[in-house]
């Protein structure tokens, strides 16, 4: 474990991941405080930050506890929530590809931020697989404080958070806005609201998200051809 | 009460199945050659799709046929995409939103 400290790559790092610090930590915040809401500590927020380590998916496995489903639906569930991450893994095969011992945590800490900043231009000079691990670390141990901190926020009832399950429609709503700025997720999108809709009016409230998601599938599979022309 | 056994399988199953996404493709697909295109394709487009749907699955328990007919949600996600427009910033934009739905269903409702 030799030079596993180099300054100037972490200086380089910590620099880069500033805009996740505060956003992980005050998502992190968010997502522990609706986990606390139904009757977990910050243990298992922790080690969910740790392991699951994905914003999106934390917040619907607060309603996969919240509603103790089946092991098989948290399963398929997941597949298609973190879906998009063999995408980001296979882009980055080929610039991970020399990284030894660190590949396997670096392909894992890709979450959509950590994505993003690792692909930014830096200077020459530095380090670039320490620069890479630092950063990944860095922003997963942003992730993990924000969770623990509003685990113990919510677990010292300091006030009344009844209503705080919106951070998780918000932060839905704020990502979809994002996509809809590239053309080619327009339709994707179309297609998942009004599937959604559609499944919601079949299957009611109580049996969504599974039927949902296998819908939502087949239908971009029959319009392949479509959507593929715009991508 | 909370079943410990079964919350620490899901939690688990879904780490698992998010560890072999992220870091299985780079077992799985050398570099050399090529990916299965639907695989390609389909991660491109489901972000978009299920994000959609999830913002659905929000807002599944609204009932519009009885008071106070989703006003509480409709507004504060009204907000929520007002605020993004004009601010840019994701974090402001849930702020704003949250803020607006703790206070409407807490003192308004």
């Amino acid at each position: 474990m030799k030079n596993l400290i180099d300054k100037t790559a972490l200086q380089k790092a910590f620099i880069t991941s500033i805009p996740t610090l505060t956003g992980y930590i005050i998502m992190g915040i968010a997502f522990g405080l609706l986990l606390s809401d139904i009757g977990y500590n910050f243990i298992w927020a922790g080690l969910m930050g740790l392991f699951i380590y994905g914003g999106t998916m934390q917040f619907v496995a607060v309603d996969l506890l919240a509603n103790q489903v089946t092991l098989l639906s948290a399963a398929l569930i997941t597949f298609l929530i973190h879906s998009r991450h063999i995408f980001y893994s296979i882009s980055m095969i080929d610039k991970y590809k020399d990284y030894g011992i660190y590949r396997p945590y670096l392909f894992f800490a890709l979450t959509d931020e950590t994505y993003a900043l690792v692909n930014l231009p830096i200077d020459s000079e530095i380090d670039k697989v320490k620069y890479d691990l630092y950063l990944s670390i860095l922003n997963q141990i942003y992730w993990i404080t924000g969770d623990i901190i509003g685990a113990l926020i919510g677990s010292f009832s300091l006030f009344n958070t009844e209503g705080v399950d919106f951070t998780m429609t918000a932060l839905f709503i704020v990502i979809f806005l994002e996509q809809l700025q590239t053309k080619s997720n327009i339709f994707p999108a179309v297609i998942g609201l009004s599937v959604s809709c559609l499944c919601l009016v079949i299957f009611g409230p109580e049996n969504f998200l599974l039927p949902t998601m296998v819908s939502i599938v087949i239908t971009l599979l029959i319009f392949r051809k479509r959507i593929e022309k715009t991508l | 009460m909370i079943d410990i056994q079964h919350s620490v399988l899901i939690v688990l199953i879904i780490s698992l199945v998010t560890i072999i996404l992220r870091i299985g493709p780079a077992w799985i697909f050398p570099p050399d050659k090529p990916t299965p295109d639907i695989l390609v394709y389909l991660s491109k487009v489901m972000p978009p799709a299920v994000i959609g749907m999830l913002i659905i699955y929000c807002f599944r328990n609204i009932d519009f046929t009885q008071y106070p007919f989703g006003i509480s949600e409709i507004l504060s996600g009204i907000v929520t995409i007002t605020s993004f427009l004009i601010t840019k910033s994701t974090i402001l934009s849930i702020l704003f939103g949250t803020i607006l739905y703790m206070f409407m269903i807490q003192v308004v409702f």
